[in-house]
């Protein structure tokens, strides 16, 4: 085997692991479809929850298809902010295993092994927006504005899970070993909840709603019902009045914040 | 390019983790087609050498060649040339053994076809081809540490690093791994492994060096090592405890040096200099004195005394900790 001496050598190799370990990732999927498949309803079993247990008692703004048409961007949302987890999960116990050392002793392209774990979780997303998409429908939401505006709130929707995988990938290098994932796993609740994923922020005491208001979630949430006509809070702050440019700028912003951190953490992983 | 003699060679190297020095000016050289042993007690800097000499981990200071090459200049260079066999089987334990492997062969950049042929020869080497369908993490430790060692050996390479190949195993295990590693050696690879257990750097060992500190602080083979205790003792142990003192006075005059006596083992110890001749002459007067002999024979010092001897006390203590 020689090494590539060319940058177009070298950008082909790390195309090709980029592949080999996506490919690695489905392999997991389909030795293991219960726990695939239990992943992707979990969502939805959140959505009948929230629409059907409390939806009875929640007043909806801006009028129209009631609380579950409301919370559906919401879920598409924390839905993306529950890859989160499979991300670290996956990252700390590579390395935890040893599996990353072995990586990084080999011959193989070192942006390959983050941008592979990427591209899995981004195919994992898209599935699990597949998912919610269809259980949105059967409960009764709809995107009221046409296909394109339609595929631009889950392209909004995909690019903030393209911000958390860097942040899953940094957040796993750092961990002392995967059982931290229980901690992952709890921390991403107050995160969801404290946005307009699930509740009005107009609602909240005055300081929590104006943290609710600017949280990257709600940036997200807030566009998606503008694109797709859902019923939301109209007006309100600059931040829900910008909220297309925030949920573009957002996910950038974390990008550009945890992708160098990630990719620093693993050139000097073990120090 | 000709192959270097040397086929790792570390000068001064130094490594410092906050307040701890890992490795405090390590040299080395293991030459070509052998198995070096790194002999040392946990925290002595044995995995820090191993991880810079992988290119793991950056070295503060000092220099090393793997197969040739440098390893901070080298160091892509080098990862084409070594194998890794760390302290876990780092092996992905929801594939099969098959998929691992063809897994790591994509990763080594084999083509598809090479990759899966590659695979399968490896698992038949390794007497993992029934189990080649079970994923990895249904494998016992034995299996998993072969699968582990077969994932190093894709390429083949020169050099192979094995860092505590056995911790964990059983016995069965044990040999087994060992047996493997003695047949790379037949084919050429250099096998530079690290171990707490002395048995094993005896066993597969052609050249040891002992460290402590993040420094050698002995080196040489198995024997010469032993040998720098102090050679082989006639060793007596008797029946009746009563007999004790007069058997050491014999044994000593025998042998023309001092005796130890053990009470409690009922045994009387003597450097014997002159071997076999050193003990025809204690047999011969402790026969002719009438003293009851249960058993007498030449013991040469076992790697623990050599291995405690060099570390000292503080060594000892720190073998307590659990790896």
């Amino acid at each position: 085997m020689t090494l590539p001496e060319t940058p177009v050598g070298r950008l082909r190799w790390a195309v090709a692991d980029t592949r080999t370990l996506t490919g690695r990732a489905l392999a997991h999927w389909a030795r293991r479809p219960g726990e695939v498949a239990v992943g992707l309803l979990f969502p939805v079993m959140v959505v009948l929850m929230m629409g059907y247990l409390f939806g009875g008692q929640m007043d909806v703004p801006g009028g129209g298809g009631g609380y579950r048409e409301f919370i559906m961007p919401g879920m598409f949302a924390m839905t993306m902010l529950f890859g989160i987890e499979t991300t670290f999960a996956a990252v700390a116990g590579d390395a935890a295993k040893g599996v990353t050392d072995r990586f990084r002793a080999m011959p193989t392209s070192p942006p390959a092994i983050i941008a592979g774990r990427g591209a899995a979780d981004l195919l994992h997303s898209v599935a699990a927006l597949a998912v919610m998409a269809v259980c949105g429908l059967l409960v009764g939401w709809r995107a009221h504005e046409g296909a394109a505006r339609a595929l631009a709130g889950l392209g909004l929707l995909l690019l903030l899970r393209f911000a958390l995988i860097w942040m899953g990938v940094y957040l796993g290098l750092v961990a002392k070993g995967p059982e931290s994932v229980a901690a992952v796993q709890t921390l991403v609740w107050p995160i969801g909840f404290l946005s307009s994923a699930l509740v009005v922020p107009d609602t909240m005491p005055g300081w929590l709603g104006a943290i609710a208001e600017w949280n990257p979630m709600s940036a997200t949430v807030t566009a998606c019902r503008e694109l797709f006509g859902d019923p939301g809070p109209t007006g309100g702050s600059w931040a829900a009045q910008h909220s297309v440019l925030l949920a573009v700028l957002w996910p950038l912003v974390i990008t550009a914040v945890f992708f160098p951190l990630a990719a620093r953490r693993y050139r000097v992983m073990g120090r | 390019m000709t192959a270097p003699q040397f086929a790792v060679v570390a000068e001064g190297l130094r490594k410092r983790y906050g307040g701890t020095e890992a490795l405090a000016g390590l040299d080395l050289a293991v030459p070509a087609g052998t198995v070096h042993g790194l002999l040392g007690p946990n925290g002595a800097g044995k995995t820090t050498a191993v991880r810079v000499l992988t290119t793991l981990t950056r070295p503060d200071g000092g220099t090393a060649t793997v197969a040739g090459h440098d390893v901070v200049r080298g160091a892509a260079r080098v990862r084409t040339r070594v194998g890794l066999v760390g302290q876990h089987a780092a092996v992905d334990e929801v594939l099969s053994g098959r998929q691992n492997l063809v897994m790591f062969g994509r990763l080594y950049h084999l083509g598809s076809r090479t990759a899966r042929r590659r695979a399968d020869e490896l698992l038949e080497r390794f007497r993992l081809t029934e189990a080649a369908g079970r994923p990895a993490g249904q494998y016992s430790g034995g299996m998993r540490r072969r699968l582990d060692l077969a994932a190093s050996m894709i390429l083949a390479p020169p050099v192979l690093f094995l860092d505590e190949p056995t911790t964990g195993l059983d016995p069965r295990s044990r040999t087994e791994v060992w047996d493997e590693v003695r047949a790379l050696v037949e084919g050429g690879t250099t096998v530079l492994l690290t171990t707490q257990y002395l048995e094993e750097a005896d066993r597969l060992a052609d050249g040891i060096s002992v460290i402590d500190h993040g420094r050698v602080i002995a080196e040489g083979a198995p024997d010469r090592l032993k040998a720098r205790l102090g050679g082989d003792r006639v060793e007596v142990v008797l029946d009746d405890p009563s007999a004790l003192a007069d058997a050491a006075a014999i044994l000593a005059r025998a042998v023309g040096a001092e005796a130890e006596v053990d009470a409690a083992a009922l045994r009387v110890g003597a450097p014997a200099a002159g071997r076999a001749a050193a003990l025809t002459e204690a047999v011969r007067a402790l026969d002719a004195a009438g003293v009851r002999v249960a058993d007498i024979g030449l013991r040469r010092p076992t790697l623990d005394e050599v291995f405690l001897h060099l570390t000292g006390d503080t060594a000892q203590d720190r073998k307590e900790v659990p790896a």
